[in-house]
């Protein structure tokens, strides 16, 4: 592999993580998804990339996925909604931004002790794509838990997602690639298109979580 | 594809569902319900008379033809109690037709996700089913649209998507790990290759994977910490998705789990997963034993009862060894049996007092005395008292640990005494004393449930000797 080949796969992958961080310190929904735009456009890219560089067509396919779904299509959709559902478009955060910014890093780092530590028989464009992968997911998790609104929850978990997709396609040759991002997108688009959202909308004119929480299974 | 009995496990759920959902009448669709998961439950019987060599997707050996047909075989009653169950709630206006059509197409395609997590050889395809079978259960769940049912369906979408997220980590890295060895492209992903050349795999990276793959599908099995969903999505589905979800789904998840231990005992120098799977296993016992004393809602009661069954499990699995393996999958066999007669028990109970709270119904034996048979059966036997077939299996998982771990073993039974107190104190106050809440005329169909008790009833007393050397032969494989 070129050296150019692999600064560009690890640029690529390095603006996942860094992007992953705007998406935790934003406080309006609407930017949020701007960011998540961007996120999923930067996952189409080096999925392209990657899919030039290891000469694997198919790749292509979930690059184009991950375009057109992620990028254009769930955006949209999510935008539309927050308008005609007439959602708060403040984010209610659970721990303040400073906490989450350093507990973000911490996660980062973490996953490179992990990854780069057991991973060094591996080539390294896939090693240190894993590794980013990797802070990509822990970066999710952390804002499905820092986030109190339904919609702050599922841009988590979307881009918790592309840091599999960015795993997955890292892997040189991995099969089932295409398989798993289309299941992947299938279960996105159930989240999005909303039986949950209008149910929730329905019902207790919130999306805000919190809101569902006056029941606590059986407190009586 | 030439048609055999491993593709009529995956065809004939397949069609049923596409035809449900096609056709409108709904005494018509109830009865299809119940022929499709019939027609499956035979063709799941003769995989072992004759068996498809495994292929590049999809695989019967002895572990997983076990449990497809555990799987085929509690769908198949579950589907007969669900059609007077259904019937009632029509009836009574809590379902709608269309509601009712989707729910049992719905019914179908979860059959067919689960028997395919099953007979998946890649890990890649096992991961699509599993994550199939999550979402067809999320919507099973939340289909009354009350406040409760979409908030327990949410909780379980969000746990459940970040399981299987986690799981397909795991995987990738599984992944990575067998393509120096094995190559690049689709054999690296297929499990008979894996696990035939797991020993030259990097230690390092199955450790790191198995975490995850623990984490991950270990939340759907519903191991503590990773089990709030589970009482949730019990207490506010349908009852008939109740039981398979305790019967049949968490075991699918167990299943991947293990599948998984295997590859990580193939490799020397991997961790070894036991004494993880121990420490999980026991928590959840534990945790779920003292959780069963402040239930008021009956569905939950026996939802942490579930956790408490598969934490012992899981345990019994995580010792290994031929003899734990045997009582685990001994142990796995009853609980699905035994849970999901109880789901179809509480089911009926819950209909005729019109609730769920346990503080509302009461004095079950005068006013219903074939459903307080049964339930009080059936709760004799979740909690492991002799003759039934628990009392059996809980039996070998202790002494096999008395042997080997005796301060584990002591722990075991502190949780196994702790939850069967509790069950009794719950079952005390629905079975017997006065009458209380209303007495709506049980229209139940009681065959489903009295056929589980009594196979749980006769494995306790005579276990055939075919069926132990069949589940001796199984453990074998599970090292």
């Amino acid at each position: 592999m070129s050296r150019l080949d692999f600064d560009v796969a690890h640029l690529l992958a390095g603006l996942l993580v860094l992007i992953s961080f705007l998406e935790l310190y934003q406080d309006r929904l609407y930017a949020l998804l701007n960011v998540y735009a961007l996120h999923a456009l930067t996952l189409a890219a080096s999925v392209a990339w990657q899919a030039l560089v290891q000469d694997a067509p198919h790749l292509y396919v979930t690059a184009a996925i991950a375009l057109v779904f992620k990028a254009i299509a769930i955006p949209l959709a999510l935008h539309r909604i927050i308008v005609q559902l007439g959602i708060h478009r403040q984010i209610e955060k659970v721990v303040g931004v400073g906490s989450t910014m350093l507990a973000g890093m911490g996660l980062v780092a973490l996953s490179m002790v992990v990854m780069l530590r057991v991973t060094h028989g591996a080539d390294p464009l896939a090693r240190e794509d894993l590794a980013f992968a990797l802070s990509v997911v822990l970066l999710g998790l952390l804002m499905m838990v820092t986030r109190r609104n339904a919609v702050g929850q599922v841009v988590g978990f979307m881009s918790l997602e592309n840091g599999l997709v960015l795993a997955a396609t890292g892997a040189r040759g991995m099969p089932l690639v295409v398989e798993i991002s289309v299941a992947f997108s299938i279960l996105i688009a159930f989240i999005v298109i909303g039986i949950f959202l209008f149910r929730i909308r329905e019902r207790f004119d919130t999306v805000d979580v919190q809101a569902l929480d006056q029941f606590r299974g059986e407190r009586q | 594809m030439t048609f055999n009995a491993l593709t009529g496990v995956l065809l004939v759920p397949a069609i049923a569902a596409a035809l449900l959902a096609a056709l409108p009448d709904y005494r018509a669709t109830a009865r299809l319900n119940v022929a499709a998961t019939t027609l499956t439950l035979l063709c799941a019987l003769s995989l072992f008379i004759s068996r498809p060599p495994p292929g590049a997707y999809l695989i019967v050996d002895d572990l997983n033809a076990t449990f497809i047909v555990l799987t085929t075989f509690v769908g198949f009653t579950t589907s007969v109690f669900s059609l007077s169950y259904i019937g009632h709630e029509l009836e009574i206006g809590r379902l709608t037709p269309a509601f009712v059509r989707f729910y049992h197409a719905m019914y179908q395609v979860l059959m067919f996700a689960m028997n395919l997590a099953l007979v998946a050889n890649n890990i890649g395809l096992m991961w699509v089913a599993i994550e199939l079978a999550t979402l067809t259960t999320v919507l099973m769940v939340g289909i009354y649209r009350t406040h409760e049912a979409l908030e327990a369906a949410w909780k379980y979408f969000i746990l459940g998507s970040v399981g299987i997220a986690l799981a397909l980590f795991g995987t990738i890295l599984v992944y990575m790990a067998a393509r120096p060895v094995v190559g690049e492209g689709l054999d690296a992903m297929v499990w008979t290759v894996l696990v035939r050349r797991a020993g030259e795999f990097d230690p390092a990276l199955l450790d790191l994977a198995f975490v995850f793959l623990l984490l991950g599908y270990g939340t759907k099995v519903g191991l503590a910490p990773l089990h709030a969903w589970l009482p949730d999505a019990h207490a506010e589905g349908p009852t008939p998705i109740s039981a398979v979800l305790s019967g049949l789904l968490l075991n699918v998840a167990l299943y991947a789990l293990l599948r998984f231990k295997m590859l990580l005992a193939a490799n020397a120098g991997a961790l070894a997963p036991g004494p993880l799977m121990v420490t999980l296993g026991l928590i959840s016992l534990v945790f779920a034993a003292f959780m069963l004393y402040r239930r008021r809602d009956i569905k939950r009661l026996f939802a942490y009862s579930s956790i408490e069954h598969m934490g012992i499990i899981t345990f019994a699995f995580g010792m290994g060894g031929p003899l734990a393996n045997f009582a685990g999958l001994l142990h796995m066999t009853m609980h699905s049996l035994t849970k999901s007669a109880i789901f179809f028990a509480v089911g009926h109970v819950a209909q005729v007092k019109g609730t769920q709270r346990i503080a509302d119904m009461g004095g079950l034996t005068e006013t219903h005395p074939t459903l307080a048979c049964g339930l009080i059966l059936g709760v004799v036997a979740i909690a492991g008292l002799p003759p039934l077939g628990i009392f059996m299996s809980e039996f070998l998982v202790v002494s096999s640990t008395f042997a080997r771990a005796p301060a584990l073993a002591i722990i075991l039974v502190f949780g196994l005494l702790v939850g069967l107190a509790g069950l009794f104190l719950r079952l005390n106050s629905i079975a017997f004393g006065e009458p209380r809440g209303p007495n709506a005329k049980a229209q139940a169909s009681y065959v489903p449930m009295f056929a589980h008790l009594a196979l749980v009833l006769a494995a306790g007393i005579y276990m055939p000797p075919a069926l132990v050397a069949w589940f001796q032969n199984v453990a074998g494989l599970l090292g």
